[in-house]
């Protein structure tokens, strides 16, 4: 029964990650540029939760929907002021340093605002969740919320990709900005939108992470936010699903190793199963290979 | 062997490739070892300030490490902390061990090379893997393997006895050692008692070393492969250059080169610890800031940056809690105004108006 | 003995046959034009021969020496060097550096004179600049040694191309489209570059070109390709007043 209570808990860690994985593959698909700051609005979208139910005594629903609509416009506006300058630069670490300023920017400005101290976070999932086989395996609501939830983003993002005209949109920008350019598809515009769209998701992420630990300091976005930058790369990074089960796959296996094997050396381990998966498939599980013409 | 030394150090060719002359940089090390040295002496320099000196040298050695991977070969590392942890670790067990038993110099001098030596090894075990893939796929599996180094580091523990080398993974008991054997290595609280054995000037001899060989690296046969592979693989294969054992060979020195500050960093703290802090991926992606801001595959542009950037948030430290927000909006700024397409060309501009205005006046 | 042999060479893309029962052979010293419309499968061709990919049928034969399947850097090694269609130099190095790249492989010292500049470094490298600098002259590329090669004038950054490739001492030198973009002037002089390198190394030379003009100037003999397959080959004043060739490239009216 421990086995599945661990790999249910997995399974939310998983979805959590695979939210904000979702986030990192689109950017990186069509921006092209591995946004470094992105972990960083999940713990902007936490504090503004935060803020909204803690202190100002809001419901829950309306601090949520606050984060989406703040960090969705917070996304745009850092693309556009931080990042599109730098497009077209010689080199693209340029924009990944400045990505890290970003980051470094946000840490700094919620450390100022809310101080370095632990904040313990209401969780914003109020369903005690069920209990299964007599009591025996209990499962969270905010749990079963989780997994449902980023079901719920993987469908609509699909649908939204395959089946509007922005989302296709996006597909064409992602495979070759120039020819898009000429299709007469506005690619600020695009890009803007997988910004805010990313940005979005990385503040129900936020709420949802948050509800699960609830523990809220400036850099608590930062560490979900490499291992879901891992399982972006470990599904194959630009891939949709591959983001999906990237992050369903690093959320088990961390739960499951620091369950069975050693809380230590989990982040040890799912480091490794990423150098594994790569070693093995070099572009990811879903990644597409290229190769570069002759 | 000096003066052949001193021959190498000064190239025929004045022109180097990335337009810096090699003799110049080591003007510019020594000018500013000699104004800080000063300082110190006359009592110039605070005490706090004394203590940043060894830390901004180390950076700026694994600035120039970092440099060599990401500047010459072309290959983006986020896991550079990860060798100076090993670096680190290797050379402050080496110390312990021997702490009492060989002369303080020498046991600080086969350290250095232990720790070296391990940080090579591992370079070179990484590489294989990790030089098989591309781009940002290199880029997070380096930072996979800073994590892993820094996790497996934080839950290892290391004693001695008279029956040898005792090590688990779980916890002190596991070791079984004697009652009077000694631990080395205590999981996360670390390695402690290492000596100090690091200082200024053997920072400031290591620095020259290490920037005395990456330039001598790129001004070579072997450097010129390196450049090669980074410009064009394809052309590069294409006249017969062997791209894995020059991608190896470049991403190894790089790696050798950031143990040797490992090397230093251990010497220089009382308890070295694989925290986060000090060997996490943000540790690397520092340094990778520093290399960027420095010129890409610009060695002393590494050094100088890595110097200024790590002392700039201290000397910020009037403005107390704004420091750091500071830093982060002048990194921001500063890559806009370096890098951006528009700013390149208003500066180009601006810069062909002044040159225009001052013909007129003359 | 003919210095190339190439007998049914045949590579699939994904079912599409991108070069079917390809042949040629190529005597030493000859100046040879493989020419053909737009997607003929020209360059897959060379990418054959020089080991990008490997073909899935067929045998390559240089100097009498089977290099089929051989990878690029030992195809290099074999005697076979070559130039891209789109311009592949190494861009933020010097001029020289890129001709002294291309010598990796005939001079050696240590990675620790490397590190170092010690041992053999400083007699090895004075070799090295010598030879790069002699073979610059030859191109007219000495005055722009220490130039950036991303610096360089269209033209010239084709020379330099072909001086890259002539350093590795190839017994047969692949040329793919060494006039695309040229104006008419510089193609007339890289004619004579051509023919230069060809009488002054006794060189081989193999070029796909579209500019007939050089290709009736040069060619001594030429293979046509149309969709992947040899539609005829001779010398070159027969093959171009062949009318099938003529109706390939002009189209069935």
């Amino acid at each position: 029964m421990s086995f599945l209570t661990s790999l249910v808990n997995g399974l939310s860690l998983g979805s959590i990650y695979a939210i904000i994985a979702l986030g990192y593959t689109m950017v990186y698909g069509i921006a092209k540029m591995l946004n470094f700051a992105h972990g960083d609005f999940i713990m902007v979208g936490g504090y503004i939760i935060f803020t909204c139910v803690s202190t100002a005594g809001l419901p829950p629903a309306a601090g949520i929907l606050l984060a989406i609509v703040l960090c969705t416009l917070l996304g745009i506006g850092t693309e556009k002021v931080a990042y599109k300058p730098l497009r077209h630069a010689k080199s693209n670490l340029a924009v990944l340093i400045t990505a890290i300023g970003v980051s470094y920017l946000l840490e700094n400005l919620a450390l100022l605002i809310f101080g370095a101290d632990t904040k313990s976070f209401t969780n914003v999932v109020t369903w005690p969740g069920i209990a299964l086989f007599g009591g025996q395996l209990r499962i969270q609501g905010v749990t079963i919320v989780t997994i449902l939830v980023s079901l719920a983003i993987l469908i609509v993002l699909q649908l939204f990709i395959n089946h509007t005209k922005n989302g296709q949109a996006m597909l064409a920008v992602a495979q070759d900005q120039g020819a898009a350019t000429l299709m007469g598809i506005d690619v600020n515009k695009t890009i803007s939108l997988t910004f805010a769209i990313g940005s979005g998701l990385a503040a129900i992420a936020g709420a949802l992470l948050c509800s699960a630990y609830p523990s809220l300091t400036p850099y608590t976005g930062a560490m979900p936010g490499i291992k879901a930058f891992v399982a972006a790369v470990l599904g194959g990074i630009g891939s949709i699903p591959g983001a999906m089960i990237g992050g369903l796959v690093l959320g088990i296996v961390e739960i499951l190793s620091k369950t069975y094997i050693s809380s230590q050396l989990s982040d040890a381990i799912v480091f490794g199963i990423l150098v594994v998966v790569l070693l093995v498939k070099p572009t990811g599980l879903l990644g597409k290979v290229t190769q570069e013409k002759v | 062997m000096t003066d052949k030394i001193l021959k190498a150090m000064t190239p025929k060719r004045k022109t180097a490739v990335n337009g810096k002359s090699p003799a110049m940089t080591y003007f510019v090390v020594l000018a500013a070892y000699a104004v800080l040295e000063l300082c110190i002496k006359t009592g110039i320099m605070s005490s706090h300030l004394q203590g940043l000196l060894v830390p901004m040298v180390y950076y700026a050695i694994v600035a120039v490490g970092l440099n060599i991977c990401v500047g010459i070969l072309g290959e983006l590392s986020l896991g550079h902390a990860g060798f100076m942890c090993i670096g680190a670790f290797g050379s402050a067990v080496f110390s312990l061990l021997t702490d009492g038993v060989l002369p303080d110099g020498l046991r600080f001098l086969l350290a250095f090379l232990v720790g070296v030596a391990l940080a090579t090894l591992f370079g070179f075990l990484i590489g294989i893997p990790v030089l098989r893939l591309n781009g940002d796929y290199l880029a997070i599996v380096t930072l996979a393997f800073g994590e892993i180094i820094k996790n497996l580091l934080n839950a290892l523990y290391l004693g001695i006895d008279e029956n040898g080398l005792h090590a688990s993974l779980s916890n002190q008991m596991a070791l079984g050692l004697s009652p009077d054997g000694k631990m080395l290595i205590n999981g996360a609280m670390g390695v402690s008692g290492t000596p100090h054995d690091a200082n200024f000037t053997i920072s400031m001899v290591v620095l020259l070393i290490a920037l005395f060989l990456a330039q001598n690296l790129v001004h070579s046969k072997h450097g010129r492969a390196i450049m090669a592979i980074r410009d064009n693989r394809i052309a590069a294969e294409s006249i017969g250059i062997n791209i894995v054992r020059y991608k190896m060979q470049a991403f190894t020195i790089s790696a050798a080169i950031a143990g040797a500050a490992g090397v230093l960093f251990s010497h220089n703290i009382s308890t070295l610890q694989a925290s986060s802090q000090y060997f996490g991926y943000n540790v690397s992606i520092m340094i990778l800031v520093y290399v960027v801001l420095g010129g890409i595959g610009n060695l002393r542009g590494s050094v100088i940056a890595a110097s200024i950037l790590y002392l700039l948030p201290e000397l910020l430290r009037g403005l107390n809690k704004y420091r750091m927000l500071i830093y982060s909006i002048v990194l921001i700024v500063v890559m806009i105004f370096n890098w951006a397409p528009a700013a390149i060309a208003w500066r180009e501009n601006l810069a062909a108006k002044f040159k225009a205005a001052r013909k007129e006046n003359v | 003995m003919a210095l190339l042999e190439v007998n049914n060479l045949c590579i699939s893309f994904g079912g599409l046959r991108a070069v079917d029962d390809f042949h040629m052979t190529i005597e030493k010293g000859q100046l040879y034009g493989l020419i053909g419309p737009n997607g003929a499968g020209k360059t897959t061709v060379f990418n054959l021969l020089t080991g990008v990919y490997a073909p899935n049928e067929g045998r390559i034969i240089l100097d009498g020496q089977d290099i089929t399947g051989h990878k690029t850097i030992e195809i290099n090694q074999d005697g076979i060097a070559r130039t891209f269609q789109n311009i592949r130099l190494f861009s933020q190095m010097p001029v020289i550096d890129n001709v002294k790249a291309a010598l990796e492989n005939q001079y050696s010292y240590s990675l620790f004179d490397s590190l170092t500049h010690l041992g053999k470094f400083r007699q090895v490298e004075k070799e090295i600049t010598e030879r790069s600098m002699d073979l610059l002259k030859v191109f007219d590329l000495d005055r722009f040694a220490e130039t950036l090669a991303s610096n360089l004038p269209y033209g010239q950054q084709r020379k330099l191309e072909i001086a890259r490739a002539m350093a590795t001492n190839p017994k047969l030198l692949l040329l793919d489209e060494p006039a695309a973009g040229m104006n008419p002037n510089e193609t007339a002089e890289l004619m004579k570059t051509i023919e230069l390198i060809r009488d002054k190394f006794g060189i081989t030379i193999l070029l796909i070109e579209h500019d007939m003009k050089l290709v009736g100037g040069i060619c001594e003999r030429l293979t046509v390709l149309n969709f992947g397959r040899v539609l005829c080959e001779g010398p070159t004043k027969e093959v171009l007043s062949n009318p099938e060739v003529i109706k390939a490239y002009l189209g069935d009216e």
